[in-house]
């Protein structure tokens, strides 16, 4: 091999390197549940992630949606049956079911309550931290037309995308968690 | 070469991590950092966060509750 072979040769493995270690730094998830257990579980994986220096990836779709309602969401210029939706789910942190002993609502408030009596931070604020300190969160642009879930209906600070966004995303993650 | 203490006590999963990972980030190569927990889970979290962002521990002591550890950032 001649000296600009090797030379090239070095680039190139110093391009597929950078490859290689920037992979390395991504986290995709999948908050397809509305359960506010769950969504703790998403949540505190993501800030953990990002304390940890990774890019983190969100794509929230289905019911995953409620966790990132405004609570202000309305049903006004939606059709009958996405009003209904509207009605009876959801809207923001304050109101997710837990998937155990949810007890019609009572559970979530018994867990709110012995959460905060252990300085343990809230989903909202878990929330927060995580879109001020650069989480992407990626909105199923699909599930959100099925349910007349319009942009201004969540919260701020969030982009929109299909399947490809996940999967593009991914691919480029060595955790890819469902939740 | 700056030193700050982080009191992280009363403080559960993933805020000591997080707290301690704002400040260091906010920090300058060689700024030291010193941080207090009392959160169980919090030596494991640490070791792993070092090992994974590699930033240097120049120790770890523990008395009662309490879990402190020194950092460099690197």
């Amino acid at each position: 091999m001649t000296t600009d072979a090797v030379q090239e040769k070095i680039k190139e493995l110093e391009a597929r390197l950078e490859k290689v270690e920037a992979n390395r730094s991504n986290l995709t998830m999948v908050l397809f549940s509305g359960d506010f257990d769950k969504a703790m579980a998403a949540f505190i994986i993501a800030n953990g992630a990002l304390a940890m220096g990774k890019e983190v990836t969100i794509f929230v779709t289905f019911w995953g949606l409620d966790v990132i309602k405004k609570p202000s969401m309305t049903g006004a210029g939606k059709s009958f049956l996405e009003k209904m939706v509207t009605m009876m789910r959801p809207k923001g942190t304050a109101n997710l079911p837990t998937s155990k002993m949810n007890f019609g609502g009572i559970g979530p408030k018994l867990f709110h309550y012995m959460m905060g009596k252990k300085n343990i931070a809230s989903l909202q604020t878990l929330v927060d931290t995580s879109i001020e300190f650069g989480v992407k969160i990626v909105a199923c642009q699909m599930s959100m037309d099925v349910m007349g879930i319009k942009r201004e209906d969540l919260v701020d600070g969030i982009e929109f995308g299909g399947v490809a966004a996940f999967l593009g995303s991914s691919f480029n993650s060595t955790t890819s968690l469902f939740i | 070469m700056a030193k700050t203490t982080l009191n992280l006590r009363g403080l559960s999963c993933p805020m000591p991590i997080m707290k301690l990972a704002a400040a260091v980030k906010k920090g300058a190569s060689g700024d030291v950092f010193e941080a207090i927990s009392d959160d169980a889970g919090f030596e494991p979290d640490i070791l792993a966060w070092v090992k994974e962002t590699g930033h240097p521990m120049n120790g770890l002591t523990k008395a009662g509750k309490d879990i402190t550890v020194t950092i460099t950032k690197k």
